[in-house]
């Protein structure tokens, strides 16, 4: 009996269990799916290295309608090495991207500050092209406990 | 009414890398969003940003849904020159709104 009842409440949670993990990885895969295309839109082929792009955006935000971020890249900013341009992209809003600024030598240094809307807790990435076409990027990981784009609208 | 702020210093040194902030007052409305009703409330965003300096672009971005309301943008330039500065926005549902700035070099 104390058998029966024990197999009864594996089998339950491990059902139960295996079918949360499917709702959930489901989407998730989904979106990192589309993340990875919108990354490869820009870079083609590339390879993209983690290093020279810092990426300044709050940990924990209350308000994801209004998220500020400022992205810098080192570089000498000169005619001959330079940040052509730095694209930021997103993990869990309904579009991967969110925005490509485009530089260029006489920029002086290779900084841009924006806000944006972050819909959900997720990494958000910038990456930079540098002028020798070579991609470099940097993520950060947001909180957000009020999610933008939720709201309905009046 | 649409109006922008600009924030470009008035005066700077030959060769200065001077730093501009720029802010549109637009709902950037995402398209993503739904009334009470269940309709989809259509997109209404800028989708481009541009800055020219005596004519020649100095910087541009392409804005996504993801840009919040008023869209803020700051960037940098160097000045070598006396000049003007224009700024462009262009978004949906035919919007375009441009701006000037001065700027003496000495």
């Amino acid at each position: 009996m104390t058998n029966l009842d024990h197999t009864t409440r594996r089998t339950f949670l491990s059902l139960t269990g295996g079918a949360a993990t499917l709702v959930i990885v489901r989407p998730v895969d989904a979106t990192t799916a589309m993340l990875s295309a919108a990354i490869r839109n820009v870079v083609g082929e590339a390879n993209v290295r983690t290093g020279k792009v810092k990426l300044d955006i709050p940990p924990l935000v209350e308000n994801g309608n209004t998220v500020p971020m400022t992205v810098s890249v080192t570089s000498p900013m000169t005619a001959g090495e330079y940040v052509k341009s730095i694209h930021v992209f997103n993990e869990k809003n309904p579009q991967p991207n969110v925005g490509n600024f485009y530089l260029g030598p006489r920029a002086g240094r290779a900084q841009i500050s924006t806000r944006i809307r972050l819909a959900d807790s997720q990494k958000v990435t910038a990456i930079a092209r540098l002028s020798d076409d070579t991609f470099w990027s940097a993520t950060a990981d947001v909180v957000v406990t009020l999610a933008a784009c939720t709201e309905e609208a009046i | 009414m649409p109006s922008a702020l600009i924030n470009v210093p008035k005066k700077a040194k030959r060769g200065d890398i001077i730093e501009i902030k720029t802010l549109m007052s637009h709902i950037m409305e995402t398209g993503y969003r739904h009334t009470a009703s269940g309709d989809v409330v259509p997109r209404d965003i800028i989708t481009s940003f541009t800055c020219r300096f005596n004519g020649t672009e100095v910087f541009r971005a392409d804005l996504f849904p993801a840009i919040a309301a008023n869209p803020f943008i700051t960037f940098f330039t160097t000045v070598t020159e006396s000049g003007k500065f224009e700024f462009e926005w262009i978004g949906d549902k035919g919007f375009s709104e441009t701006a000037q700035a001065s700027i003496t070099v000495e």
